[in-house]
């Protein structure tokens, strides 16, 4: 409006503005920039290192699309068998696909195709890396609350995609290696009753292997799915705009405000030059450590395999189930389930829609409405945190059942062992981890009240006149009183009296009765230290000094 | 409380501008927010010859970058691609490839570098507070919000046209079936497909080492040896699928070692042939144990023991190997007495 308003009022004054401000002008007319850039351009972000895990993903996100488009000026998606009469020697003669054929070109004959290759591939093993972790910073601090479920689901789809993408982008080449993967998934996909078979004749173009699936799982994975994880990428930092970052609690910092820097100049520079760092690490990577040297593994042949056939590692959780479960089959009236391989298919799913589903959980179990921008720390959250640390470490077991052969051989150990490590490891580690971290969690708490109350340790022992020896304590500052005491206690939930005021019994649902029961859990005498109050605060600082 | 002995390092500047504060919270309330400390100069903001230092260092970086891409261009023009040198702890490896991937990545590195040093040492770092608001909308836009679906949705009469309302539903649901069924052409019925393979009675067994067909006697009581039906020809297109459940897997035990009847039965001197398909999930099975006559699969595994019948003894497989029934014909040639009795490789809800 006061733009229009201006140029109508004085013409002139437009001709003489600076040639930038003009092609602003120019803009704004058309797309509204300047109304975009008044809420964006000197926007705060919070400071704190965990934020830059996100930002990591983002950038190697950007570097696979980048260096994947460099990529299919090159490679051939096709199945058909030819003679290798190329430079490396000692493939010469041998069949193999096009697909192969034209990965070994680019890795020996484009110039900086191989470069390209291994920064494409070391990226999208950065970029799930990230994603894990990223995700398990947003779940232990709590930033998945109120109102960010959504985009909490959105990173965690990001995250599924991603294993996907990741899965049909190394299975291209059809190396002998990556071909053994997708023996593997179809051999997987027929376990599913019913339809398995089906879905199998239907994905390879008929019988395993066929002559379709690379192109197929092209036009998947340089099409469909990183389409897909572009819009919710995009999705993604929409929300973390609108709803501005979350910031830890700190002096001046409150559930009203972000304290930070803006975004022009200080974290264009900083995120803008953080893409330049990853991006650049990841090449200085990519020049010194050979990734999936296909070459060595040879073209793939359904009746040929290596040892130490390894998905990449973020298929390893899935394939250690696979490993670790008993062989059960069930045959009935002329058919067979294959609970040994579709149990761990569906676990598969269910392990991970456990996290995605996680928030939706807390939040019903605290009935909390509001708002939360202020991180938690991990341990003031002392059942979530340990719900988190025993996900984790299932996921770990799972990853230790996929390299169940690797790790035989590296350490010298039987393999059936280590199998049955990971069967009793499923059930029994994450019972382990919850109830471990827990304690570490109110231990910490402890400490903090401790801290509050009587000051800091310092660690000078002083002799009193009697004779006593003490160790000093130092109060602390009061940003570090604050900083300590600033979090929030949920009172767990109460199922109320069993009978309303007329002795009427009270209807209560099982799912509140449950509810409750989780809140307890959660919140009760046993799940977190109370925090300490002023009173205990003034009385024992009024009192008698502080040791 | 007694504020006055807290050290210097667990306070930096606060003590100034915080003191005030403190002294009153502490009547009411010692947890209560200070507010945001007060900025703490950096060198580079006091110092000016300290700035000077922080801008020849950035500047320093983006010539780096500068000449590493001129490094970059001279490698890529330079180097050949076949050109393989020795570098200590890396091994022997492509010289074009190091020589790109370094200078990318000192170029890209140093952009970043000098970014961030720019903005840590010279850019303000005064802390800022944004004031956030509530998502939610208020009752009245929430209220204007209702009202105006109300009105659209009552002028769009959709729900006291019954009929069309429904019939709309009933095309929208029905429409995608199109889609559905162009999928259809991804691939056959699986048919029997899975049942079959390139086995059949007086199939030679061609060894895939030698391309021959094999005696007896050129089997070794504890080797191992792979083969193929004759009829197969690696250069036919087709060849992978049917070498994908043919695949054959030939050992020869003493006949007294074999515990399995059938097995027994079905061998030629204490030879069997069994599918080297995994029942399990479908990687060839590779590794066998000659004192015992275990086979085992090297992607999950799953353990048979040849000697009775490839029973499962360890791993996620569900079901034995399948057997080939074999014999010898008149020239004395390893040959097959059928296909397989039953599907080789993974199950499946039809295999029954």
């Amino acid at each position: 409006m006061s733009t229009t308003n201006t140029t109508a009022a004085d013409p002139r004054s437009r001709g003489k503005a600076p040639a930038g401000e003009r092609v602003a002008d120019w803009a704004d007319g058309r797309l509204g920039i300047y109304s975009l850039a008044k809420a964006n351009m000197r926007k705060i972000f919070p400071d704190h290192w965990s934020f830059m895990l996100g930002e990591i993903c983002m950038y190697s996100f950007i570097i696979i699309i980048l260096t994947g488009v460099y990529l299919t000026l090159f490679f051939h998606p096709s199945m058909n068998e030819v003679e290798y009469h190329g430079v490396y020697e000692p493939l010469q003669g041998q069949l193999m696909s096009e697909a192969f054929k034209s990965t070994l070109d680019i890795s020996f004959e484009v110039r900086g195709g191989l470069l390209i290759r291994q920064i494409h591939h070391w990226a999208a093993l950065i970029f799930l890396a990230g994603m894990f972790v990223h995700m398990m910073r947003v779940f232990f601090t709590g930033a998945f609350r109120k109102p960010r479920e959504i985009n909490w689901l959105f990173g965690f789809l990001l995250f599924a995609l991603g294993m996907f993408t990741g899965f049909t982008g190394y299975s291209l080449p059809d190396d002998l290696l990556s071909g053994t993967g997708v023996r593997f998934t179809q051999g997987a996909i027929l376990s599913v009753p019913i339809v398995g078979t089906y879905i199998s004749m239907f994905l390879f173009g008929g019988e395993f292997p066929g002559d379709d699936f690379v192109a197929r799982f092209y036009s998947i994975h340089i099409l469909l799915l990183p389409g897909i994880m572009l819009g919710l990428m995009v999705a993604h930092l929409i929300l973390v705009f609108y709803h501005k970052h979350t910031q830890y609690a700190g002096p001046g910092k409150t559930n009203n405000n972000v304290v930070g820097m803006p975004l022009l100049p200080v974290y264009m520079a900083k995120a803008g030059g953080f893409f330049f760092l990853v991006f650049g690490v990841i090449a200085a990577i990519a020049a010194i450590a050979t990734i999936n040297p296909i070459w060595a593994l040879g073209p793939y042949r359904p009746d040929q395999v290596s040892t130490n056939a390894q998905p990449d590692w973020y298929m390893g959780f899935a394939e250690g189930l696979v490993r670790a479960m008993p062989g059960w089959e069930i045959n009935f009236w002329g058919h067979t389930l294959v609970l040994g391989v579709f149990i761990p298919l569906v676990l598969f799913g269910l392990v991970l829609a456990i996290i995605a589903l996680y928030p939706f959980i807390e939040s019903w179990i605290t009935g909390d409405k509001r708002e939360h921008h202020i991180l938690d720390r991990p341990r003031n959250a002392p059942t979530r945190t340990a719900f988190g640390v025993a996900w984790v470490s299932w996921y770990m077991v799972g990853l230790i059942g996929g390299g169940n052969d690797l790790i035989a051989t590296h350490f010298h150990m039987s393999i059936n062992a280590v199998t049955w490590f990971v069967r009793i490891g499923f059930f029994a580690v994450p019972v382990v981890a919850f109830v471990i971290t827990k304690r570490i969690c109110l231990g910490l708490q402890r400490r903090d009240r401790e801290k509050v109350l009587h000051g800091r340790e310092t660690g000078i022992i002083k002799r009193l006149p009697h004779g006593e020896f003490i160790e000093v304590h130092e109060p602390l500052s009061q940003e570090q009183l604050y900083t300590l005491t600033a979090h929030e206690q949920y009172r767990p939930a109460e199922i109320g009296p069993a009978t309303d005021e007329n002795g009427v019994e009270r209807k209560v649902s099982p799912v509140e009765k449950l509810r409750v029961k989780l809140s307890k859990r959660y919140y009760g005498e046993d799940s977190q230290i109370a925090k300490p109050t002023v009173e205990e605060y003034k009385e024992i600082t009024s009192g008698h000094g502080h040791h | 409380m007694s504020s006055q002995d807290i050290p210097e390092e667990n306070l930096p500047a606060a003590q100034g501008q915080a003191h005030g504060a403190v002294d009153v919270a502490d009547e009411k309330n010692p947890f209560a927010d200070p507010g945001l400390p007060p900025h703490e100069h950096r060198i580079q903001d006091i110092d000016e010859r300290a700035a000077k230092r922080s801008e020849r260092t950035v500047a320093l970086l983006f010539t780096l970058s500068m000449l590493a891409t001129v490094g970059f261009i001279v490698a890529y023009l330079t180097i050949p691609v076949d050109k393989i040198v020795y570098v200590w702890t890396l091994g022997h490896i492509s010289a074009l490839n190091l020589a790109l991937g370094g200078t990318l990545g000192v170029a890209l590195f140093c952009i970043g570098a000098g970014a961030v040093h720019w903005a840590r040492t010279l850019m303000s770092d005064v802390e800022v507070a944004d004031e956030r608001h509530p998502i939610e909308a208020s009752p009245e836009v929430k209220a204007k919000v209702m009202a105006d679906f109300r009105a659209g949705a009552k002028e769009s009469q959709l729900g006291r046209r019954s009929l069309i309302r429904n019939t709309m539903f009933g095309a929208l649901a029905l429409v995608p079936l199109s889609g559905v069924f162009l999928l259809g052409g991804l691939g056959p019925a699986p048919g029997t497909k899975l049942r079959h393979t390139a086995w059949k009675k007086g199939e030679l067994l061609i060894n895939q080492n030698t391309n021959e067909p094999m005696r007896p006697s050129d089997i070794a009581v504890g080797s191992l040896t792979f083969a193929q039906p004759e009829g197969l020809d690696k250069h036919e297109h087709g060849y992978m699928n049917e070498i994908a459940k043919a695949a054959l897997m030939i050992v020869r035990l003493h006949p007294n070692d074999i515990k399995d009847k059938r097995e027994l039965e079905w061998s030629h001197e204490g030879i069997v042939a069994y599918s080297k398909i995994c029942t399990h999930v479908g990687c060839p099975i590779s590794l066998y144990e000659q004192q015992t006559h275990h086979v085992l699969c090297p992607c999950h595994q799953s353990t048979f023991d040849l000697s009775d019948g490839a029973r499962v003894i360890f791993g996620p497989a569900g079901h034995a190997l399948p057997q080939l029934r074999i014999g010898v014909n008149d020239e004395g040639y390893l040959e097959a007495l059928g296909d397989f009795e039953e599907p080789v490789g993974p199950a499946f809800w039809e295999r029954g």
